[in-house]
């Protein structure tokens, strides 16, 4: 393993130079450190993330119910009825609705957050902690607020309440997919949770954008407002952008903890997570097929991230600053 | 840094009463709008029943009890003493171990030169493409196979090997100073020491940052905990929150203050730690 008699002489390294630990040689004890260093996390991400991923490939093409050592072949069984499930089918459906509303709103709600933040003079820390505070709270504490309080369906929730005071008949938000109330509470609850996240990222870009290009567009005419914001706000921040909307994008896809919880009892709003929790861990606990839909949605995922990165050309606005 | 002057100017064009004005009472308003859900958490917390539940809603509560503190720890269908307890020994473990592992990991791929060194680090980089969220049903046949379900081996160990985070050690350490560890080498430390009495002691900056931002992803973890918890005994408190909505019987304040008091450990990391954790955020653009 460690080969002690070719001595690389072009690599300049300090290891080299100064030549700690004679007995094996620098290249060989520099060998023995990297794996040592290594190892822990390796065999872990060997163990932890390779195996899974190849034994579910495997699975997905077996007859597996209740056996996670199945031994009837199925082909591409699974995926065939993985791919005309109705359930399956629609919470991509889902994905792409929720994906709809969250991704816009949030990029603009923390956008608008950080220009206001950015431009306090008094009490910048103090709003900018009071915005940031939910990323405390777990999707999980959220919707129990929102489910019990907020959005709840009878009068004694806040919304209800205030609708009521304009004569507005009590709303069942959860309990009733037509109209389709529940996407307001599921989007609400997701943007106050982590818009103030995007926000810093916004800030932290704002500031770092020169302050020339302010003076130069002012001495041009530029009015300060929406022609600054327009022509140099938004162009500067465009790297910041795509990073925050592929961040959301990706978030959204695997959106699960308030869904799960705020729809609980229900058949719909059920986005790809949700729906290979109850196809794998549900009644008939098909690790086959729910293996075949993992496999499904983490080739989507790849391919999206992919896609958007060549399209969106992902960090090429930081190059070009 | 620029940016106070930058600021400067932006006072200098915005100017005016007015815009200052609208500016405070458009941020004022947006924060009393975020505040609002915290505000009903703490308010259901404190009353009774009949005050969360009734007819006439009121937004503030006429006498506040005290006693609902003490409830949900002797509520007798969920053990939340329990599920707290466990969310703590996870919090801790799993950022304490992802830390010992992705760090050394980033460490070696950024600092130790050795010729495969980038066949490794691809091997890193392909996982960041697959969010581990989307492979719990491998991840869960895997456990079940260790027979991990149910323990606090099943709901840390899988977690600890973030490709991520191992990433954004090793861009960290490419950015280190090398004269100090060059200094550490002439007086005879090998990369272990090093690491330890010279690396590590000067980046407890980036350390504390990462660290903030994994205990409150592990704490507020959802999926995983469900999956991996059939067992009450084995619920962290996420997944006890999420029983009292799907239990027959609700008791309303008790919820709410379980609820409140799950927050609190993290009110606490937020209002010690925020320096660390904007710094951290700001710097990786990471949560999740």
């Amino acid at each position: 393993m460690s080969t002690t008699t070719t001595r690389d002489l072009a690599s300049p390294t300090p290891a080299e130079a100064t030549g700690a630990r004679p007995r094996r040689g620098p290249r060989g004890s520099r060998t023995l450190s990297f794996w040592l260093f290594t190892s822990p996390f390796l065999v872990g991400l060997i163990v932890f993330v390779y195996v899974p991923i190849g034994w579910s490939l495997y699975l997905s093409f077996f007859e597996a119910r209740f056996t996670v050592t199945p031994s009837e072949f199925t082909g591409l069984g699974n995926y065939r009825e993985i791919l005309s499930d109705s359930g399956f089918m629609g919470s991509l459906g889902t994905f792409t609705v929720f994906a709809a509303f969250i991704v816009p709103t949030t990029w603009a709600l923390s956008l608008g957050l950080a220009l206001l933040v950015d431009r306090l003079r008094f009490m910048r820390a103090f709003y900018r902690s009071v915005f940031f505070l939910p990323t405390a709270c777990s999707y999980v504490a959220a919707s129990l607020i929102w489910k019990m309080s907020l959005f709840n369906g009878v009068r004694f929730g806040l919304a209800n309440t205030v609708i009521g005071w304009f004569g507005v008949d009590n709303v069942a938000w959860l309990a009733n997919p037509d109209p389709p109330w529940y996407w307001l509470v599921i989007v609400t609850a997701r943007l106050w949770l982590q818009s103030g996240f995007y926000m810093i990222l916004f800030l932290a870009a704002l500031q770092n954008i020169p302050p020339e290009l302010y003076e130069a567009a002012a001495i041009d005419g530029a009015k300060p407002g929406w022609q600054t914001f327009r022509y140099i706000t938004l162009p500067q921040l465009r790297a910041t952008s795509t990073a925050v909307i592929l961040l959301l994008l990706v978030a959204a896809y695997q959106a699960f903890d308030e869904f799960f919880n705020l729809l609980s009892k229900t058949t719909w709003g059920r986005p790809p997570l949700v729906e290979l929790y109850y196809t794998a861990l549900g009644q008939d606990q098909n690790y086959g097929k729910g293996s075949a839909g993992a496999v499904v949605l983490t080739v989507l995922i790849c391919v999206v991230t992919l896609l958007q990165g060549r399209i969106m050309g992902f960090g090429r606005g930081e190059e070009a600053k | 840094m620029s940016t106070s002057a930058h600021r400067m100017r932006k006072r200098a064009g915005r100017g005016g009463v007015m815009g200052s004005a609208g500016l405070y009472i458009a941020t004022g308003v947006a924060a009393l709008l975020f505040l609002v859900p915290f505000y009903l958490l703490v308010r259901n917390a404190l009353a009774t029943d009949p005050e969360i539940t009734g007819e006439n809603w009121k937004f503030f509560p006429t006498h506040i009890q005290w006693g609902n503190i003490t409830e949900p720890f002797e509520d007798p269908t969920v053990d939340f003493g329990r599920s707290m307890w466990n969310s703590l020994v996870v919090g801790v473990l799993h950022t304490a171990g992802t830390l010992f592992v992705c760090s050394l990991a980033g460490y070696a791929l950024a600092r130790i030169p050795y010729r495969h060194a980038n066949k490794v680090f691809y091997a890193v980089l392909v996982t960041l493409m697959v969010p581990a969220a989307v492979t719990f049903v491998p991840s869960f046949v895997l456990v079940s196979s260790l027979g991990w379900v149910d323990s606090y081996r099943g709901l840390i160990v899988p977690g600890l090997f973030s490709g991520f985070t191992c990433f954004l050690f090793r861009q960290y350490f490419l950015g280190f100073p090398k004269e100090l560890e060059e200094a550490a080498r002439v007086d005879g430390l090998g990369h272990w020491g090093a690491y330890w009495r010279v690396v590590v002691p000067n980046s407890l900056n980036f350390f504390a940052a990462i660290a903030t931002i994994t205990f409150i992803n592990g704490w507020n973890s959802f999926l995983w905990p469900l999956v991996v918890g059939q067992d009450p005994s084995a619920w962290t408190v996420q997944v006890a929150l999420s029983s009292y909505m799907t239990n027959q019987t609700v008791n309303y304040h008790l919820i709410f203050m379980a609820t409140a008091i799950s927050i609190l450990p993290l009110l606490f990391v937020f209002l010690f730690l925020q320096r660390w954790l904007v710094q951290g955020i700001a710097q990786t653009g990471i949560k999740g």
